[in-house]
C-alpha cells in the first residue's frame, strides 16, 4: 500500500519536474492520504500547469515537516496539539487550518448481539477492562472480547482520546493490524466489539447507537454525521503557514469546491457543505 | 591464460565472501548499537517532565506508577507514599480549563507563568509539560524519574509503546508469548512431520513418492500471508467453536499454522536423516528376524535421532521468526500466556505491526531494536544447538 504511494508520488513528481513550475508538496495523515490523492488527480486534470505532490506517513509526521518547512500543507486527521502551535510560532510561522472532511467511527459488534447502544461511560469501561460481561450493559451473559487498531494507527490514537480520555486501553486487548481484520473478526465472534471508520460499515457487523450525554442515543449515519449530532466525529484538516498561502490557496479552494466535496462523498467521508 | 581466469574466479568468490560476512556482522552491530540505545531514555517522553507542587513529598515515581495516576487507576498521593489526598492529573491540552485563551496571550508568551501559577495553586495536582516551559523561577518541583532501566525492559510485564506520559516497555509477555506459540507449534508437527518422514523414506512406493514429495515441498512455497488469512478465515473460527470460547484469535490458532508451515522443513530434513541409516544395518535387523515395523523403531530411528533432532530444532528457528501469519491470527494481546486458549503477542509480530509509525531514534523505535536483538539471539542460540547436534551426528556415523 505504503509503496504504492509512494510510487505515485514518485510518478506526480517525475511528471511534474519537467513542467518546471511551483510544486507544492502535501505530507501528514494516512487517513486523509486516499482524498489528498483523488483530490489532487482531479485538480491536476483542470489545471495542467500545476504540480501536487503527496506523501503519507502520519498526521504527526505532516506536521513536524510543516514546523521544518520541508512540506507546503501538512493533512492530519486532529487538531493541531498545544505544543506543536507553538513549535510553529517558535519557528516564526502562523498556521491557517482549514476542515476539508469529516471522519465518522462507528462502535461496531457482532450482528447477533441484541445489545444496541452504549454511553460513552459504558465504552470506557469496556476498553479499559472494567465491564467484561455484555450482561453488565444489558446483553446475554457473554464475555466481551475487545478488538482495537495496531497503536501505529491514527485511529487508535483518535479513539483513545475520544472515547477512553486519554486513558490507556487494557492489555488484553486484541490488536488488528487492519481495519478489514477487525470487520471479519467482529462478524465471526460473538462477544466481539470493535470501532472501525463509517465508510467500511456493512451488513456483517451492526454499528451501535452512542450517547455522549447519556440521554439521547445517536446512530452513526450520515445526515447524523452531517449535522454533527453523532459525538464520535474527527475533522480532516490541512494547514499551511501563512506566508505561503498564495501558493496553496489554489488547491485548497478546489478541495473545498462543489466539485472536490463531491470527491469527498464519493471516497466515504462527509462533506464540509 | 586460463590460469589467469582460475586465479581471477577465485578472487572473486573470496571477495564475494568476505563482503557477505561484512554485512552480517554490520546488520548485527547495527542492531546492538541502536537496541541500546534504549537504555538512555528517560522514563517520561522525551523533552517531557513530571512536575508536582512543592509541598508535595513524593520524590520518585515508576513507570508502572505513572502509567497509572494518568489512566486514573491510583487516584489518591497515598498509594504512592505521598499525602492521603486526590491526585488531579494536568496536561497541557488541559491549560485552557485553568486559564483562558486570551490570558495566554496572542503569542502564548504567558504560558509558562501559568503553568508555574497552576502547580503552584494546586497542592495536589501532577502535571506533564513539556520541557522548554519550565523556567528558572518555575514554583513546583520537577520530579526526578531517571532513565529506562534494563530491569523495566526484561523484566516488564507490560508492553504498553504509545502510553503518555510514561510508555512501558516489558519485554516478558511478547518473550514468553513467541516461545510459548513456537514450542506449542513443534509439539503439533513433530509426530505429523515424523510420521511423513518415516513413511516417504521407508514404507512408499517409489509412485507414490514421486507425488508426495513435491506437494509437501510445494507447502514451503506458500507466502505466509495466505496461511494467515487462511488461519484467519478457517482455523480461528474453528477453534472457537470447537472449544465453545469467547474469541477464537488464540495461540491455538497459531500454533496449527505455524506447525503446518514448519512441517516441510521437519519433513525434509527428518526424511534426508533416515536416509542416510546404512543398507547394511537395515538388512542385519531384517535378516536377524526383525519385522519391518520393529526395524523402522528399534534399529533406524535409534540410529539417525541427532537428525531428527535437527530438523526438530530447524522446525522451531522457523516459528519463531515467523511474523505475517502469526500476526494475523493470534490476537495480538500483550499478556503473559497461561493457556493455549489465550491470545498472544509474538515478537516478530510486534516489531511489524509498529516499526512503520514509531518516530525514528525514539525510545519506541529503539525498544523495537532491542526486540530484534531478542530474537536474533534466540535464532543464535537455536543454529548453535543444530551444530552441536549435526557435530554429534557425523561423529556417531564415522
Amino acid at each position: 500500500m505504503r509503496q504504492n504511494i509512494q510510487k505515485l508520488g514518485l510518478i506526480v513528481l517525475l511528471g511534474m519536474s519537467a513542467s518546471g513550475l511551483f510544486a507544492q508538496k502535501i505530507k501528514g495523515s494516512d487517513s486523509v492520504l486516499p482524498l489528498a490523492q483523488k483530490e489532487a488527480e482531479n485538480y491536476l486534470k483542470k489545471n495542467k500547469q500545476a504540480s501536487v505532490i503527496i506523501t503519507g506517513g502520519g498526521s504527526g509526521v505532516g506536521i513536524s515537516a510543516l514546523i521544518e518547512g520541508t512540506t507546503d500543507v501538512a493533512m492530519s486527521s486532529r487538531k493541531m496539539k498545544t505544543e506543536e502551535k507553538m513549535k510553529l510560532r517558535n519557528a516564526g510561522k502562523t498556521p491557517v487550518e482549514t476542515v476539508i472532511a469529516w471522519d465518522a467511527l462507528a462502535v461496531i459488534v457482532n450482528p447477533k448481539n441484541p445489545v444496541s447502544k452504549l454511553t460513552r461511560e459504558q465504552l470506557e469501561a469496556i476498553f479499559t477492562g472494567k465491564i467484561t460481561n455484555w450482561q453488565q450493559v444489558g446483553g446475554p451473559n457473554q464475555k466481551i472480547v475487545v478488538y482495537s487498531r495496531e497503536t501505529s494507527s491514527g485511529t487508535y490514537e483518535f479513539f483513545k482520546e475520544s472515547i477512553l480520555k486519554n486513558k490507556n486501553y487494557m492489555s488484553s486487548v486484541l490488536s488488528m493490524p487492519a481495519t478489514g481484520a477487525i470487520i471479519q473478526s467482529v462478524s465471526q465472534t460473538p462477544g466481539a466489539i470493535g470501532y472501525v471508520g463509517m465508510a467500511y460499515l456493512n451488513k456483517d457487523v451492526k454499528a451501535l447507537k452512542i450517547s455522549y450525554d447519556g440521554k439521547t442515543y445517536i446512530e452513526p449515519s450520515y445526515a447524523n454525521a452531517k449535522n454533527k449530532s453523532y459525538p464520535v466525529l474527527r475533522p480532516l484538516l490541512l494547514y499551511y503557514t501563512k506566508n505561503n498561502e498564495q501558493n496553496v490557496k489554489p488547491f485548497i479552494d478546489y478541495v473545498l469546491s462543489a466539485e472536490g466535496q463531491r470527491t469527498v462523498k464519493e471516497i466515504g467521508y462527509i462533506d464540509t457543505l | 591464460m586460463r590460469r589467469f581466469i582460475e586465479k581471477s574466479v577465485e578472487k572473486v568468490l573470496m571477495a564475494s565472501g568476505a563482503i557477505t560476512s561484512l554485512t552480517i556482522l554490520l546488520i548485527v552491530v547495527f542492531l546492538f548499537r541502536q537496541g541500546a540505545g534504549l537504555f538512555r531514555n528517560s522514563v517520561v517522553e522525551e523533552n517531557y517532565s513530571l512536575a508536582v507542587n512543592k509541598t508535595n513529598p513524593v520524590e520518585k515515581l515508576t513507570p508502572e506508577e505513572i502509567k497509572n495516576i494518568f489512566d486514573r487507576e491510583i487516584v489518591n498521593w497515598a498509594q504512592v507514599g505521598g499525602l492521603n489526598e486526590d491526585i488531579s492529573v494536568f496536561r497541557l491540552n488541559d491549560i485552557t480549563s485553568y486559564v483562558s485563551e486570551e490570558a495566554l496571550g496572542e503569542e502564548m508568551q504567558f504560558l509558562s507563568h501559568h503553568l508555574s501559577e497552576i502547580v503552584d495553586t494546586h497542592p495536589h495536582i501532577i502535571a506533564f509539560i513539556p520541557n522548554e516551559y519550565i523556567r528558572k523561577d518555575f514554583k513546583g518541583k520537577v520530579l526526578d524519574v531517571g532513565k529506562i532501566t534494563p530491569s523495566d525492559f526484561f523484566a516488564g510485564k507490560e508492553w504498553f509503546p504509545t502510553a503518555q506520559p510514561a510508555p512501558l516497555f516489558g519485554l516478558l509477555p511478547l518473550l514468553l508469548g513467541t516461545l510459548w506459540v513456537s514450542f506449542a507449534a513443534i509439539l503439533f508437527a513433530l509426530p505429523f512431520g515424523l510420521a511423513v518422514a518415516i513413511y516417504l523414506a521407508e514404507l512408499a512406493s517409489t509412485r507414490t513418492r514421486a507425488v508426495l514429495k513435491p506437494v509437501i515441498e510445494l507447502l514451503a512455497g506458500i507466502p505466509s500471508v495466505i496461511y494467515g488469512f487462511f488461519g484467519l478465515v478457517v482455523v480461528v473460527p474453528l477453534i472457537q467453536k470447537t472449544f465453545d470460547l469467547p474469541v477464537g484469535e488464540t495461540a491455538l490458532a497459531g500454533s496449527v499454522i505455524l506447525a503446518v508451515m514448519a512441517m516441510p522443513t521437519i519433513i525434509t530434513i527428518a526424511e534426508d536423516a533416515i536416509r542416510t541409516v546404512p543398507r547394511a544395518t537395515k538388512e542385519a535387523s531384517l535378516a536377524l528376524g526383525a519385522s519391518q515395523m520393529q526395524t523402522i523403531f528399534k534399529v533406524i530411528l535409534p540410529y539417525c535421532v541427532s537428525g531428527i533432532m535437527a530438523a526438530v530444532v530447524l522446525g522451531i528457528g522457523r516459528a519463531v521468526g515467523e511474523t505475517m501469519a502469526v500476526l494475523m491470527v493470534t490476537g495480538n494481546s500483550a499478556i503473559i500466556p497461561t493457556t493455549l486458549l489465550e491470545p498472544v503477542r509474538t515478537i516478530p509480530a510486534t516489531i511489524a505491526a509498529e516499526l512503520g509509525e514509531a518516530p525514528t531514534g525514539g525510545a519506541h523505535y529503539e525498544a523495537l531494536f532491542m526486540l530484534g536483538v531478542i530474537l536474533f539471539l534466540i535464532t543464535l542460540f537455536i543454529s548453535i544447538l543444530i551444530e552441536i547436534i549435526s557435530a554429534k551426528q557425523i561423529k556417531q556415523q564415522q
